[in-house]
Parts: C-alpha cells; sequence; structure tokens
C-alpha cells in the first residue's frame, strides 16, 4: 500500500510539469499532502503515539490545507494570472522529469543497503530534483514557492525512510516546513504582492554588479 | 551556563524588540555585551568540556566565539551610529527590531559555533536566517524586498539540502549501527561509517553550508544580502556568519578526514574554492559598487580558506587563521563604508572621489584597509595566505597554484582601482556644503581591529597557536 501511494506521488510529479494553471499546481499539492499524509500511517509504525499523530497533523493540516488555501489566497488578493508560464514547453518538462525519476532509479540500482527501501529514496530523490527544476523552469515567483514546497515533500519522504529509528529527523523535518514556509510565504509573500502587482522573477533583478 | 546565556540573550532581544526607549535600548545593549563577553571568557575556562550533551567548547568553537566576541563591540557601536545620527527616518521600532535581530544573529552564531551535534547546528543555521533577513530588509523598500526575498529562498533552499545531507548521514549511521548523532561518536566511529551514504551526505551538507560560507554553488545570495543590509549588519553577515558555514564545513569534513573518502571531499572543495575565486576575479575587475566590492572579495577569502583546507598539511592551520584574521579585517571595510557613504551618498565609485580631502582619518583608513585586505605585507592575511600557497606547492597543485595567484592579480587590480579612484580621483558634482563632518574618532575601531590581525598574525600568543592546533587537531 505504502508502495502505491509513493507511486501516485511520483506520477503526480509527471503530471505537475506539463500542468499550465496555477490552481491545477495547488490541487496537486493537496493531493501530495494527502498522500504523504496516509504514508506516515503506514510507515511509522515504531513511533509512539503523541509524536505520531503530532506528525500526521503536521502532513494534514500543514500541507494538504493550511499552505495550499494560503497560496490560493495570496494569488487571488494579488490578482496573479493563471498561466504558469514555463520557460520551456511542456514536452520537454515531461521529459526531463521523466529522465529525473530514471536517473532516480539507477542511481538506486547501486545501493546495496537492506536497511533502506529503495521505494522511498527514488520517490524522494526524483520529488527533490523535480522541485528544483520546477523552480529553475517556471517564470512566476509563486510557482518557486510551489518547487520549494514539493521539495519539502521529498524531504518528508526521505525522513519517513529513517523515520522508525530516529523520530527526531523527521520532527527537524517538520520544523523545516513550518519555519521555511511561514518565513518565506508568510512574511514575504505577502509583502511582495503589496509592491507588485502580479510578481515574476523579472521584477526582481534590480540588484546588479554595476 | 550556555542556557542562561541563551535565555537571558533571548530575553534581552525580545526586550529590544518591544522597547521603545532609547536610553533602554542603551542599557540593554550594553548589558547584552557583557553577558557576551562573561559567556565567552566563561568558555576560555572550561575548554572541551561538554555541556547538555549538545554543546561543547572545543577549540574551533571557542575561537570563532572570541572573534565574535571582538567584532559584536564595534559592530553594535556602528549601528548605533548608523540609526542615531544619519538616518532621520527611523522609528524607535525600526531601531528596536534591528536591535534585536542582531543580537540574536550574534547570539544564535555563537550557540551554533559551540554545538556538538549537528542537527542543533542546523536549527541554529535556520535562526541565523531569520534574524539576517530582518536585519537585510530594514529600509523596507524595493530593493530590500528583492534582496529579502533572495536571500531568503536561497537559505531555505541550503537548510533544506543541509537537512538532506543530515539525513544521508543518519543512513550512513544506520548501517553503521550507531545512534550518537553528535561530533565526537561522529569521529570515534568515522571507520564504520557508510561510506555510499556520508558521500551523498559530504555532498549535500558542503552544498547548504556554502550559502553561508559563500562559495560556488550557492554564494549569490549572500552577494545582495550584504550590498542591501546596512554597513554594521553586513558588517557581521560576511565575518560571523560566514564563520558560521566554516564551522559547519570544518566540522563534517573533520569525519570524512581519516577515511579513504578524504581526497574524494578534496576534490569537491577544489572544485568549489577554485570556481569561487574565479566567480570573485570576474565581477572584482569590472564592479562599480563599493559595498558588492567588498562582499565579491568575502567569497574569495573563502574560497582560499578551503583550498588551503583541501591542501592539508600547513594549508588547514593557515585555513583556520586566514578565517579568524578575515573576521577582524573584513568588518572595518563595512564600517569604514558608512562614512564613504555619508560623504558621496552613493554606492557607486563613479560618484565617488578625492576622499582624502573629505575625511583624512577614514581615506589613510581605506588605503591600508586595502593592502590589508589584499593580504600584501605588512597585511595580517599575508602570512596566511602565504601558508595557504606554501601548503599548495607542498601538495604538488602547482597548476592550480599559478591559476591561484593569476586570479589574485586580478582581483588586486580590480579592488585597487577602485580604491584608488576613491581616494584620489576628483570627483566631479560634489556639493561640499552638504558633507557632514566626520571626526576621526568613528575610526578608531577599525584602526584597532587592523592592528589586531597584524599582531596576531605576526606575533601570535601562545594560547592562539594552541588553539589553532587544537582545532587542527580534529582534521589531522
Amino acid at each position: 500500500m505504502t508502495d502505491v501511494l509513493l507511486i501516485i506521488l511520483t506520477i503526480s510529479l509527471l503530471y505537475m510539469s506539463i500542468v499550465n494553471r496555477l490552481t491545477t499546481y495547488l490541487r496537486i499539492l493537496v493531493l501530495q499532502g494527502l498522500i504523504l499524509f496516509g504514508t506516515t500511517f503506514l510507515t511509522l509504525t515504531e513511533v509512539n503515539m503523541v509524536n505520531l499523530l503530532l506528525i500526521m497533523l503536521e502532513t494534514l493540516v500543514f500541507k494538504a490545507i493550511a499552505v495550499p488555501w494560503f497560496m490560493n489566497y495570496i494569488i487571488r488578493k494579488n490578482h496573479i494570472t493563471r498561466e504558469a508560464e514555463p520557460y520551456l514547453p511542456n514536452f520537454l518538462s515531461l521529459l526531463i522529469v521523466t529522465l529525473i525519476i530514471v536517473f532516480a532509479i539507477i542511481l538506486a540500482s547501486f545501493i546495496q543497503d537492506k536497511n533502506l527501501d529503495k521505494t522511498f529514496f527514488v520517490v524522494a530523490f526524483s520529488t527533490i530534483f523535480t522541485g528544483l527544476y520546477l523552480i529553475v523552469s517556471r517564470k512566476k515567483i509563486i510557482t518557486h514557492v510551489m518547487g520549494y514546497i514539493v521539495i519539502e515533500n521529498g524531504v518528508f519522504v526521505l525522513s519517513l525512510a529513517v523515520g522508525n529509528e530516529m523520530p527526531m529527523l523527521v520532527n527537524l523535518g517538520i520544523m523545516l516546513d513550518i519555519f521555511a514556509t511561514v518565513l518565506i510565504l508568510g512574511i514575504f509573500f505577502n509583502k511582495i504582492g503589496d509592491v507588485i502587482v502580479d510578481p515574476d522573477v523579472d521584477l526582481l533583478s534590480n540588484l546588479k554588479d554595476n | 551556563m550556555i542556557v542562561l546565556f541563551l535565555i537571558a540573550a533571548i530575553l534581552i532581544s525580545c526586550g529590544l524588540f518591544i522597547n521603545r526607549s532609547r536610553w533602554v535600548n542603551y542599557l540593554l545593549v550594553s548589558l547584552y555585551l557583557v553577558l557576551l563577553w562573561g559567556f565567552g571568557v566563561y568558555e576560555c575556562f572550561h575548554l572541551n568540556q561538554t555541556e547538555y550533551g549538545f554543546f561543547k567548547s572545543d577549540s574551533l568553537g571557542l575561537l570563532l566565539l572570541l572573534a565574535l566576541c571582538v567584532i559584536a563591540v564595534p559592530a553594535l557601536f556602528h549601528s548605533s551610529r548608523y540609526l542615531e545620527v544619519h538616518n532621520i527616518d527611523e522609528t524607535p521600532h525600526s531601531k528596536g527590531l534591528f536591535f534585536g535581530a542582531m543580537t540574536l544573529l550574534i547570539t544564535a552564531c555563537s550557540m551554533a559555533y559551540l554545538s556538538n551535534h549537528i542537527a542543533v547546528t542546523w536549527i541554529f543555521v535556520e535562526i541565523t536566517t531569520l534574524s539576517a533577513s530582518t536585519l537585510i530588509y530594514h529600509h523596507r523598500n524595493l530593493r530590500a524586498l528583492e534582496g529579502v526575498w533572495k536571500y531568503v529562498f536561497i537559505c531555505a533552499l541550503s537548510i533544506t539540502f543541509i537537512f538532506i545531507g543530515i539525513l544521508f548521514l543518519s543512513l550512513s549511521m544506520k548501517k553503521a549501527g550507531i545512534e550518537d548523532m553528535t561530533f565526537g561518536s561522529l569521529y570515534s566511529n568515522r571507520y564504520k561509517l557508510d561510506p555510499y551514504w556520508l558521500k551523498f551526505s559530504f555532498l549535500f551538507i558542503f552544498t547548504g553550508f556554502t550559502a553561508k560560507l559563500g562559495l560556488v554553488p550557492m554564494y549569490t545570495a549572500g552577494i545582495d544580502a550584504k550590498d542591501i543590509a546596512p554597513a554594521p549588519a553586513g558588517a557581521l553577515l560576511s565575518s560571523i556568519l560566514m564563520n558560521l558555514g566554516f564551522v559547519g564545513i570544518y566540522r563534517v569534513y573533520a569525519v570524512l578526514a581519516h577515511t579513504p573518502l578524504q581526497s574524494w571531499a578534496n576534490v569537491i572543495m577544489i572544485i568549489s574554492g577554485l570556481l569561487t575565486i574565479f566567480v570573485a576575479a570576474v565581477y572584482m575587475t569590472r564592479i562599480k559598487n563599493i559595498k558588492r566590492m567588498f562582499a565579491y572579495s568575502s567569497i574569495e577569502h573563502m574560497g582560499l580558506v578551503v583550498l588551503g583546507l583541501s591542501a592539508g598539511g600547513i594549508g588547514v592551520y593557515a585555513a583556520i587563521l586566514h578565517v579568524l584574521l578575515h573576521t577582524m579585517v573584513k568588518p572595518t571595510l563595512f564600517f569604514q563604508y558608512n562614512q564613504i557613504y555619508w560623504v558621496y551618498q552613493s554606492k557607486g565609485i563613479h560618484d565617488a572621489g578625492n576622499y582624502f580631502k573629505y575625511n583624512k582619518a577614514g581615506a589613510i583608513f581605506v588605503l591600508l584597509a586595502f593592502f590589508s585586505i589584499t593580504a600584501m605585507p605588512p597585511s595580517g592575511l599575508f602570512v596566511s595566505e602565504f601558508l595557504i600557497f606554501q601548503s599548495l606547492f607542498e601538495a604538488h597543485y602547482l597548476l592550480m597554484l599559478i591559476v591561484v595567484v593569476i586570479l589574485l592579480t586580478l582581483i588586486i587590480w580590480g579592488f585597487g582601482s577602485n580604491t584608488f579612484q576613491l581616494l584620489f580621483k576628483p570627483s566631479a558634482n560634489m556639493d561640499e556644503s552638504k558633507i557632514p563632518h566626520i571626526s576621526s574618532w568613528e575610526s578608531f575601531s577599525q584602526y584597532a581591529l587592523l592592528a589586531i590581525s597584524v599582531y596576531a598574525a605576526y606575533n601570535p600568543p601562545a594560547p592562539l597557536v594552541e588553539l589553532i592546533n587544537g582545532a587542527v587537531g580534529l582534521i589531522q
């Protein structure tokens, strides 16, 4: 069952690479949050109850509800156009994300570690690098933030792989999630919206070397 | 003691955030400095003692903590000058926010230096990002917003990378059956760790910390941040915050140091260091913004530091000495920059010139600082840079040495042409009636710091050498 969820997560990455509308990105983020919620429940069987509840609460409330809702609010408030405006054509994006996944599988085939479930590694690795790819290939600042959240989801999958032995690391991962997302979204994106209408990265290019 | 310091420092920071009275502000800042120095002295007498399992004042941490104590005094002094005298737009609220963030940054850095657990270091790295972003956003205009957005985004990525590195490290420990993640345990079990995961771990942690240390690939955020942040904050960003990156990389490198992976890690660091010096050289030759020039000069020095580390031998000693001396010298340039800005009201070198006429003490200092930061004798950095070159020579990296020397020549040329333009070129369109009088005592702390750097390099006190050797002992 865990494998099925993780594979759906990977498929959502492929879908993400060809999506055009910002609201669809948000829906995929919600889906990923729900998948992580389910995976947490199925994977962390050896963690104590209070901690498990805390982790599941974070994935459900934070990843699947609060962050997408808040981003939706920002998009509406700042009247951001609904297109993602990628630099590259969608077909090429799909190809690149597929290559990332293939690369992750090849890399995982070299691992000879019985302690690690390779599915976790492949999914985490491809999610992290797809997130990075989304950041460099999209024009809008809001899609950069979405790319960052995809990276965080990948990191969370990786932390689940060691979660039973070291629950502290999963908690640290949650701290990273909350800290970075609140810092990025809560404080500054609001401010950017106040100053710039329809923000994209071209507007943030005044700091130069001469 | 360390928890007491942390609690007291956080309380003072909160007090500074809330407070609106000018005199209470001075009082709290002075109290903080007394606390910081008290903490530094306490740790001197408790070398190599573990506190609460998560903190240990080892030689490296102590050295950087003491350097931080020295820099904190002029940094807070110049901050108050910056906010009080020449910025009429400041409100009690903005001042409180600035000092609160600055004390929080200093506290988080000192905690991270002494941290004995990689996850604890990581938490304090997060706090430095938070406090540094408040400092960068101080002026609350569009450029500050752009600077802070880039900084926060890159730093968020960098802490994510460090976290991924920690996860890989935990995988490597899991295979070896180790559960204790303190550095001490990692050092003693370094041969048992699984090399496959350790490689991944080093790669990610190194990449993450490059955002703080200012190396390729993640140096960019730091440059914009130092440009946009008020100069006293820029001074801290280019000294104590870069040292935080150094501590992180050094401690993780020490885990790999005696294993067969060391040469592999050296290759990674050499590539990063060389590219960093190359980037610095490319920008320094054409740069026209004085503050960014200082920022690029910082990353050049950090590039040299990692080259020294990876060359080994005397290079490790030289790298630590270089970091310490750079911590003394670089902030002085940022402190001095305030005075330059007060005279010309511009960051651009085109608007500057004839500085000797307007601020003699400052101009003489700029000249001395130019020699000092470009590591020309009698600069203190000359000693450490020479030792780094020696280590590269001894490690038979001759070609690399030649490339580095050529790049450094370009950097000196770029730095020199801008500095001499500032000092000697006749300045056009200057309305001399608007230039404020700058008394020479404002440059005192800068002269003092330069003097300390020269003294520490040419006549190092025995305890300093002992501490550096203690830190070198982690690797060799």
